[in-house]
């Protein structure tokens, strides 16, 4: 169980991106975690993985504890080996790699041969795409591909708890959908998920619980389901609701957010 | 035509010594991100330890010795100081391995005075002819270890977890760290093989023809850098054209030095950079740098 208590992060000392997050990600769950741009998405993914430090970033207070030990100070290789893997946002795939080295490169820190191999074979199977360009250079492969292939590298670790940074970004509608299906899919084999996501329709779809990250703060959280139900999260992410309750600034969100859902 | 032969197997021979040279540091500059002018130093304190150990050790526990003094220099340039540098500028970078260099060098030479240091290869000076063509025992050992090494070397960097890990850390630090990718490790690990590949080179640069070690040997592997730099800095591929290319032009260009006077003597010496600027001037990224290849 991953458990992020009062969590302050801020950048070169001064940009206070998350403040005071509290959050659980209870095993064998899929917990989604929505916000706008700026709102400390990506921040809280990087100090879970470790790669706050390659962003000049700092934890100021609060904790991170996965299965009891801590993540914040340890390296992100040590995160990996135990168990908490990030797939990056925006895929960032190897594009000179072929997809057969992606893959490898992903089971680096998986020190387990049994392991790798299994791990191997289950991302055949969840994505057979991989298989059949297991030769081919992977910038050539199409948007939807490059992300499958991202997450594919990251369970290539065999990961406990998987962390997805906007999976949905840039994809189209079809395709979101068929990542919504593969979260699932990874859920229901066992691994803990934790969903970053402006995409709210496919992110409170699958999740169990959801937590609304505003300006660095969690502004609600509670049941996916119930938390798709509110005034809030149907207006700001959903992109409809009684559109009189709405100012000028909700109107406009619901504007742009509506192409999402189309 | 038989001289055209002879020169252009020497060349070859002196190109694959050149391309050991840029190979490491291709690699040095893939997965540090540093341009490193540490290059000449390294591949004279390597003939040097070579040189002043074969008395009491003999030649090949000698070399050995000098390969792991050479591996190790390389080691402790890059944990000493590259590693913590990381995330300074290039440039800061590329000045600070000059400076390591120069006082590196300032040690060697003082070291080794106006003497030539003799190195004892075993098989000495003699020249072999093969069909007419005549060509230095020490060149053609050269040539053949250097075609081993090199060979060696792609197979590992296409095949191997090392070589898989280099290119992933090499295209992208963050997310291979993410995949649990030790960056501090692979770069490592790619200054000793720089390392061990120069200490190689050494051995074989101060060999028949040339006379043995002395400073001069610093300048000859300076002609490495426009070697890798008209390969293209990030291109392995790009090195071992590069090597063989310089190697060629400077080995075609000094044996028709009576024809080309009217470019002044000793133009072999410059020809490895002016081959190196007009090959920049057509691909200002060199010969095999890569432009990305993405669909996004």
């Amino acid at each position: 169980m991953l458990i992020i208590d009062s969590l302050r992060v801020t950048y070169g000392g001064a940009v206070e991106a998350v403040r005071g997050v509290t959050m659980e990600v209870p095993d064998g769950k899929v917990v989604a975690v929505l916000g706008s741009n700026g709102a400390g998405k990506s921040t809280l993914l990087r100090t879970i993985s470790g790669t706050l430090r390659l962003h000049r970033g700092r934890v100021d207070e609060g904790s991170v504890h996965f299965d009891g030990e801590a993540l914040t100070g340890r390296d992100p290789g040590q995160i990996v080996r135990r168990g908490v893997v990030q797939v990056p946002e925006g895929r960032r795939i190897f594009g000179r790699l072929t997809v057969e080295e992606n893959l490898r490169a992903g089971g680096m820190g998986n020190r387990d041969r049994a392991a790798k191999a299994a791990a191997h074979a289950r991302v055949h199977d969840l994505f057979p795409v991989l298989a059949e360009r297991s030769g081919q250079r992977a910038g050539l492969l199409s948007g939807g591909e490059q992300q499958m292939l991202a997450i594919g590298r990251a369970l290539m670790a065999s990961p406990k708890l998987l962390l997805l940074d906007e999976p949905s970004l840039g994809l189209a509608p079809r395709v979101i959908g068929q990542i919504g299906e593969v979260v699932a899919e990874i859920n229901r084999q066992g691994t803990s998920v934790l969903l970053v996501e402006q995409n709210a329709t496919m992110a409170l779809g699958v999740a169990d619980l959801a937590y609304v990250l505003d300006v660095g703060r969690v502004s609600l959280s509670g049941p996916a389901e119930e938390l798709a139900r509110t005034d809030e999260v149907q207006r700001l992410y959903l992109g409809h609701g009684d559109p009189g309750a709405s100012g000028p600034v909700g109107r406009h969100s619901r504007r742009t957010l509506s192409r999402w859902t189309a | 035509m038989t001289q055209f032969l002879s020169l252009l197997l020497n060349g070859l021979s002196l190109g694959a010594i050149y391309a050991l040279i840029a190979l490491g540091f291709v690699i040095i500059f893939k997965a540090s991100e540093v341009v490193s002018f540490t290059h000449g130093s390294l591949l004279l304190l390597g003939a040097y330890s070579i040189a002043r150990l074969s008395e009491p050790l003999g030649f090949l526990l000698a070399v050995l010795v000098g390969l792991v003094v050479t591996a190790l220099a390389a080691f402790l340039i890059e944990r000493l100081i590259i590693n913590r540098l990381r995330g300074a500028p290039v440039i800061s970078l590329a000045i600070v391995t000059i400076g390591v260099d120069i006082i590196l060098l300032t040690e060697l030479i003082r070291r080794i005075g106006p003497d030539i240091l003799n190195v004892p290869h075993p098989w000495g000076g003699e020249s072999v002819r093969i069909g007419g063509i005549g060509i230095t025992q020490n060149r053609l050992i050269a040539m053949i270890v250097a075609g081993v090494l090199i060979a060696l070397f792609f197979v590992a960097f296409k095949y191997s977890s090392w070589g898989v890990a280099m290119r992933a850390s090499a295209e992208d630090g963050e997310t291979a760290a993410l995949m649990g990718i030790r960056q501090g490790r692979v770069s490592a690990l790619a200054w000793v093989v720089a390392g061990v590949l120069a200490g190689v080179a050494a051995l074989f640069l101060v060999g028949s023809p040339t006379p043995g070690v002395s400073s001069a040997v610093y300048a000859t592997a300076l002609r490495a850098f426009p070697a890798a730099i008209l390969g293209g800095l990030d291109s392995t591929g790009g090195a071992l054209v590069g090597g063989l290319l310089i190697g060629l032009a400077e080995s075609l260009a000094a044996g028709y030095q009576e024809q080309l006077l009217f470019l002044g003597r000793g133009f072999g010496e410059v020809v490895p950079y002016v081959v190196m600027i007009a090959v920049l001037l057509v691909r200002p990224s060199g010969l095999f740098g890569t432009k990305e290849l993405t669909r996004v």
